[in-house]
């Protein structure tokens, strides 16, 4: 008679492995396996974080993540290590940044905007032309640019890290921005093509507006990867009252060498911190701009 | 924010790159740009004002660029006096004269065949296990990407070059553990390379990301329906998830395999391409000839192979995946 009354009200294989126990136990295993390899994974990141508070003495005695003694003289002690402070190569940074972000907005939106709207001959050899650049390894270019800038006078100057942005060079923001372009509705257009709208204000005053997201994950990638950035910055800027902050970093442990790691590692934490501002606020943005384009890969 | 769901998956092959032999008949017919209509005329010359900073950017930035270092790459060039014209010099020196260079090869090479499988194979597992619905995934999701936002970083290089040193955490830690009187990995020939691997793999975050997206469209009921039928955990994953999952793959192959080749930030900070060149990569050493010792010409001959070797891998993969890569539409 029991055993009549489980064989009834016996379920599906498939929805029992859904509610318990298996599944609890697999789920409860995957949390335990995550949670340790995130720590793993963020160790070194917290711990840098910890040695930029520790005196010089513990970084090299204690692994640990919790400061002894807590200090702020590190900070202090770095911000003006250099013959010019941090303040101005932060500055620079920023310079640097802002006006390579201005530059991509601009520029691969108006290519953008011609590839995914306008009918022109050649239309796709040349936006085949466009992707072929994407993959185009960059060190191919180093050599020539940079006798060309060097010619041109550019050396020490931020022009040879943003002028280029101005004319498209970073192609990829093009694809993005035409994927984009083209999910917008081209009603739109006619019906503002009616209203006597011509190829630059439907640009201007319709598409831009419309394509804000893409603009907005333009934007903020090319902000991160020109901060991250230390290639061009290196080769271009030889002079310290111009160097940005990744390249002062690299002379700074160069000269300290591993006397005062604790200096070095509060400047990197600062270094640091746009780049996890920019990702805590447009977390989203950034994690779905990756996941659809694989930018930053 | 609601265009990056429209926008599709990245599926490379489906981008617009095809030329049709239509594209190319206004060319074979000769027509020239003044004897079309006004309206082609007129829409050509607005598209034109549209592409111009690109064109200009595409002339002065990358084609050209790209011609005046296939020259210089003939030349002996030091900045200072005119580039020589010294033929293949260049070339033949690298392959036959030059054993740093065979040397670089040869790292960047390991460096890449270990580290982008290594990657992927991380990325991966960890996009399977985030993608099983679980609670707090967002948070995850973030910590784990966390390195690949910060992992190229000189501050991290420099970090690296610290938590590997003799006095580095790694072995403080190991002599809590009870391992004791280790050398620095980073001035071991043996363990040099491995703790730029190690740098590398921790930075599996986007791929990582990019997988997650792809798992986010296998229909449920595929899995489902095979679960009932008694395939177990393991056999879906091979003869499911994994086939679905190929176009990404490839992509992140291609993507990791371009960018790999090209490491640099990491090998000049955390070992400067030492101990005894074990990680002289590829574009260290082109930086040292062209930046250090000035040797323009040798370095513009050193990315020109370089391009090639990529472009080589590249067009492998591309060639291969016909044979690999499953598309759902049967387009193979």
């Amino acid at each position: 008679m029991r055993e009549e009354a489980v064989e009834m009200v016996r379920v599906p294989r498939s929805l029992a492995i859904d509610i318990f126990p298996v599944n609890w136990w697999s789920r409860l295993l995957t949390h335990v396996i995550l949670v340790v390899g995130a720590l793993l994974m963020i160790y070194p990141a917290l711990w840098m974080l910890s040695a930029s508070f520790k005196p010089s003495d513990e970084i090299f005695t204690d692994p640990g993540l919790w400061p002894h003694t807590f200090t702020l003289e590190n900070y202090v002690n770095g911000w003006n290590a250099l013959d010019t402070s941090f303040g101005t190569f932060f500055l620079n940074s920023f310079i640097v940044c802002v006006l390579v972000v201005i530059g991509n907005v601009l520029s691969c939106s108006l290519a953008a905007y011609a590839f995914a709207r306008l009918q022109f001959t050649l239309r796709r050899i040349l936006f085949a032309i466009m992707l072929a650049t994407i993959m185009l390894p960059g060190s191919i270019l180093i050599v020539p640019q940079y006798i060309l800038f060097k010619n041109l006078g550019w050396l020490n100057t931020f022009l040879p890290l943003t002028v280029p942005k101005f004319l498209d060079t970073d192609a990829f923001f093009i694809c993005l921005l035409v994927q984009f372009i083209r999910t917008v509705p081209t009603e739109l257009d006619d019906s503002a093509r009616i209203d006597g709208c011509g190829p630059f204000q439907l640009y201007w005053r319709i598409i831009m507006p419309l394509a804000l997201p893409a603009l907005a994950t333009t934007a903020i990638f090319s902000f991160l990867t020109t901060w991250g950035d230390f290639f061009g910055q290196l080769i271009y800027l030889n002079d310290q009252s111009v160097y940005t902050v990744a390249v002062a970093l690299r002379t700074f442990v160069d000269s300290t060498g591993t006397s005062d790691y604790g200096a070095v590692f509060a400047m990197g934490v600062l270094s640091l911190i746009p780049i996890l501002a920019i990702f805590l606020i447009f977390q989203r943005l950034l994690i779905e701009g990756i996941a659809t384009t694989g930018l930053k890969g | 924010m609601t265009f990056m769901k429209e926008t599709k998956l990245p599926d490379p092959s489906a981008w617009d790159m095809q030329v049709t032999v239509e594209d190319l008949t206004p060319l074979l017919r000769q027509r020239r740009w003044g004897q079309g209509s006004s309206r082609t005329r007129k829409q050509n010359v607005v598209a034109f004002v549209f592409l111009l900073p690109w064109l200009a950017g595409l002339l002065i930035f990358t084609v050209g660029p790209m011609l005046a270092s296939l020259y210089y790459s003939f030349t002996s060039y030091d900045l200072l006096s005119a580039p020589q014209w010294v033929g293949l010099d260049n070339y033949v020196r690298m392959f036959t004269q030059d054993g740093r260079y065979l040397t670089a090869l040869k790292v960047t090479f390991i460096y890449v065949f270990v580290s982008v499988p290594l990657k992927l194979a991380f990325s991966l597992l960890l996009a399977v296990l985030l993608s099983k619905g679980l609670r707090a995934v967002g948070l995850y999701r973030a910590v784990y990407y966390v390195p690949s936002l910060l992992g190229g970083s000189v501050a991290i290089a420099i970090l690296w070059r610290q938590i590997f040193g003799i006095d580095g955490i790694v072995n403080k830690g190991l002599g809590l553990l009870g391992v004791n009187g280790l050398d620095s990995w980073i001035s071991s020939p043996n363990t040099a390379m491995l703790t730029l691997v190690l740098l590398a793999v921790w930075q599996f975050g986007s791929p990582m990301l990019i997988f997650i997206a792809g798992l986010k469209q296998i229909p449920s009921e595929l899995n489902d329906s095979a679960q009932v039928d008694g395939a177990g955990w393991l056999r879906r994953f091979f003869q499911i998830t994994l086939p679905l999952l190929t176009p990404l793959i490839f992509f992140n192959l291609i993507l990791q395999v371009i960018g790999s080749f090209q490491v640099f930030t990491s090998a000049l900070i955390v070992t400067n391409g030492g101990p005894a060149d074990a990680t002289l990569f590829y574009t260290l050493y082109l930086y040292q000839q062209g930046f250090g010792n000035y040797q323009m010409g040798y370095a513009a001959a050193m990315a020109w192979v370089l391009m090639v070797i990529v472009m080589v891998f590249t067009a492998l993969i591309f060639f291969t995946s016909r044979y690999w890569v499953f598309y759902q539409d049967g387009r193979n």
